[in-house]
């Protein structure tokens, strides 16, 4: 027994590390200087979860008209707008509202031309100020709290509370790190007129540019999940049928050993 | 055994004989994938050499698509990678199955080197296999981490920016080769390219390596739970019985690929490298990918900066010495109790690296990293030579 000490000592020792590793990890969880984001229902959750397409295209209307004044998506191209459900030719018609450099005329001077679908979303219009706006591309991926907290912080602006002011320039958001933000409030009720007659409140543009936005940064959610659920399907039939073939194949082997021994 | 020149019989008539009279592949492919005599007794632990070859073949055809679809400069790595993911036809697919790839190829790497641990499969005579393997583990780390800088999101640059200063801490040639890996005092345009190659080049490298580790496993023969099997009525062909085996081993890995790839991509992509690369902004906490999160803590757990790095290093390398450290002739680990708890012992020790890893060494973590650390060596350093010798001695007395 005295032989097996070191061994067993080492095992002791790692089990016990194993049992106390919530212990070590939860004395570093910090205040994240805001609210948490309470958690809201997506039709995109979920193993088989799946974007709401109209939501989506309600949430273009929104970053068209609102956010892409001082956000540019610069990864994404208007064709991409063909996976929102949107038809070719609405997404032409789309593009064409939008003007970009056409290069220059005769004279060298340069000329506008309408967007095609093969271009890319326009770079914001608005010159940044000292706080470069963030690329809208993969917001919903990088941001922390991802579409919860877009979701909070869209709808969670207000007056700061007694004796909390924000510092100057910028607006009192409890979602926001710090609490405060240099983005003034986005969206009000109104702030655009829906082409499919929703009804446009705080709370609906919001939540459709959130989904807007949890759409561009993973356009291909709802395929992978369709996909997937096909793939595991075929997987699942082709595993059981291959044990059942295991089975069959080896059951020869170990009846080989019980009667005659097999030869070289 | 069979070995050498296919152990097969000769097609006699037809076409196929025609072929195989002037070059053998028939009768060899008969020898070593249909006649090949296989120990009975493996457990499951032996289909994950099959999972690699399936997942290596898929990472070289999803990775030739990608090549051909990136960009190698900083300037345009990131968006052309966006293009992939967002216009490229079944690309957000392609690049799905090479990074849930890259992930689980170096999960299957480590079970089936603990495998090779556990069961003693480096012994003698399987010494220049083990070798072959080693080298194998050492190019797929490097090609994994290569692969990683090149989508140029923030983790890919700041990884590249670390891997250069630790390349810079290695004394007198240290800065010199961080200058050139770098081509500069940061990554940039150069290190891409640089990596680009490295890692379009190290996947066929890996591929040739394969062969040879296959090729050296077919001379040998496999190791098995119970140590070494040669009798022939202890033997079956490999076809139908392993083929069937491994075919089983594939679809399950298959499905847990599947699973990965399709409903759980977040346990295997890191948010922050969606934010192009940006040489201004350090991230607030830059980690590896997970599979090198035990030797970042190896790294952390030594107070020095160069002796982390030896250390991290010392722990591949101290694997390559494995066939000499263990004494002991018996391999089976039912025979051998105390090597078994520490052979145990070695992968708890190396989760709590990792996890460590993921905790960035801090606070309590730094002790369980130390000794996680300690342990990983002593195990082979000492318990390793010390218990087999002992082991080998209570063997012969009970024979």
């Amino acid at each position: 027994m005295r032989r097996s000490a070191p061994a067993l000592t080492a095992g002791l020792l790692a089990a016990a590390l194993v049992m106390s590793a919530p212990v070590l990890s939860a004395a570093s969880a910090a205040d994240p200087g805001h609210d948490a984001a309470p958690a809201q229902s997506w039709s995109f959750l979920g193993l088989t979860g799946q974007y709401d397409k109209a939501a989506v295209r309600r949430g273009y209307q929104v970053y068209e008209q609102v956010c892409s004044t001082c956000h540019g998506m610069k990864y994404l191209r208007f064709g991409d707008l063909l996976g929102a459900g949107l038809t070719a030719d609405q997404v032409r018609a789309v593009a064409a509202s939008h003007q970009v450099p056409g290069g220059t005329d005769p004279d060298g001077k340069p000329v506008m031309r309408s967007a095609t679908s093969d271009d890319p979303f326009p770079p914001a219009l608005m010159p940044p100020g000292p706080v470069v706006p963030p690329d809208q591309s993969r917001l919903a991926a990088v941001y922390s709290g991802g579409p919860d907290r877009i979701f909070a912080l869209l709808t969670g602006y207000g007056d700061p509370p007694h004796g909390v002011t924000p510092p100057p320039g910028l607006f009192y958001n409890r979602f926001a790190a710090g609490r405060a933000i240099a983005m003034p409030p986005p969206l009000q009720d109104g702030s655009v007129t829906y082409a499919d007659g929703t009804k446009a409140t705080l709370v609906q543009e919001a939540r459709d540019v959130t989904t807007f936005l949890a759409w561009a940064s993973d356009p291909h959610l709802g395929e992978r999940h369709r996909t997937g659920v096909r793939a595991v399907l075929y997987l699942c039939f082709l595993i059981v049928l291959l044990v059942l073939l295991k089975r069959r194949i080896w059951n020869g082997a170990h009846r080989k050993v019980k009667g005659e021994t097999q030869g070289p | 055994m069979s070995a050498g020149a296919g152990g097969g019989e000769r097609e006699e008539s037809g076409i196929s004989g025609w072929i195989d009279s002037r070059f053998p592949v028939i009768s060899a492919f008969r020898g070593q994938y249909i006649r090949f005599p296989m120990p009975r007794n493996l457990n499951a632990l032996w289909t994950v050499g099959a999972m690699l070859t399936v997942v290596l073949l898929l990472m070289l055809a999803t990775g030739i698509t990608l090549a051909m679809n990136f960009t190698p400069t900083a300037a345009e790595a990131f968006a052309s990678v966006e293009a992939i993911e967002r216009r490229l036809p079944g690309g957000w697919l392609i690049r799905a199955m090479h990074m849930t790839g890259a992930s689980l190829f170096l999960a299957a790497l480590y079970v089936h080197l603990w495998r090779g641990l556990y069961y003693a499969s480096y012994k003698k005579p399987r010494e220049i296999l083990w070798l072959f393997g080693m080298v194998l583990l050492a190019l797929v780390m490097v090609t994994a981490f290569a692969g990683y800088v090149l989508p140029w999101g923030q983790m890919s640059y700041w990884g590249a920016d670390v891997a250069g200063k630790a390349i810079g801490a290695v004394p007198w040639a240290g800065p010199v080769t961080e200058r050139l890996f770098l081509g500069g005092d940061r990554p940039g345009d150069v290190t891409l390219h640089h990596l680009f190659i490295l890692h379009f080049v190290l996947a066929f490298v890996v591929l040739g390596v394969v062969g040879l580790h296959v090729a050296a496993l077919h001379y040998t023969g496999s190791n098995s739970p119970d140590g070494e099997v040669r009798e022939p009525e202890r033997t079956l062909p490999f076809h139908p019985y392993f083929t069937i085996k491994d075919g089983l081993g594939v679809a399950v890995f298959a499905l847990i690929f599947a699973l990965v790839l399709f409903f759980l991509p977040g346990l295997i992509t890191e948010p922050e490298n969606f934010r192009p690369a940006n040489p201004l902004h350090t991230p607030a906490n830059i980690e590896p990918e997970w599979y090198f999160l035990p030797f970042y803590a190896i790294l952390q757990a030594v107070p020095s900066k160069f002796g982390g790095l030896v250390a991290s290093a010392g722990a591949i390398a101290v694997l390559f010495a494995v066939p000499w450290l263990d004494r002991s002739p018996v391999r089976a680990p039912r025979l051998r109790p105390v090597y078994r708890v520490a052979m145990l012992c070695l992968p708890v020790a190396f989760m709590l690296l990792g996890l460590a890893g993921k905790h960035h060494v801090q606070g309590g973590w730094l002790y369980v990293a130390q000794l996680a650390t300690l342990y990983y060596f002593v195990h082979f350093l000492v318990l390793m030579p010390v218990v087999s010798r002992r082991e080998t001695m209570t063997f012969r007395g009970q024979v």
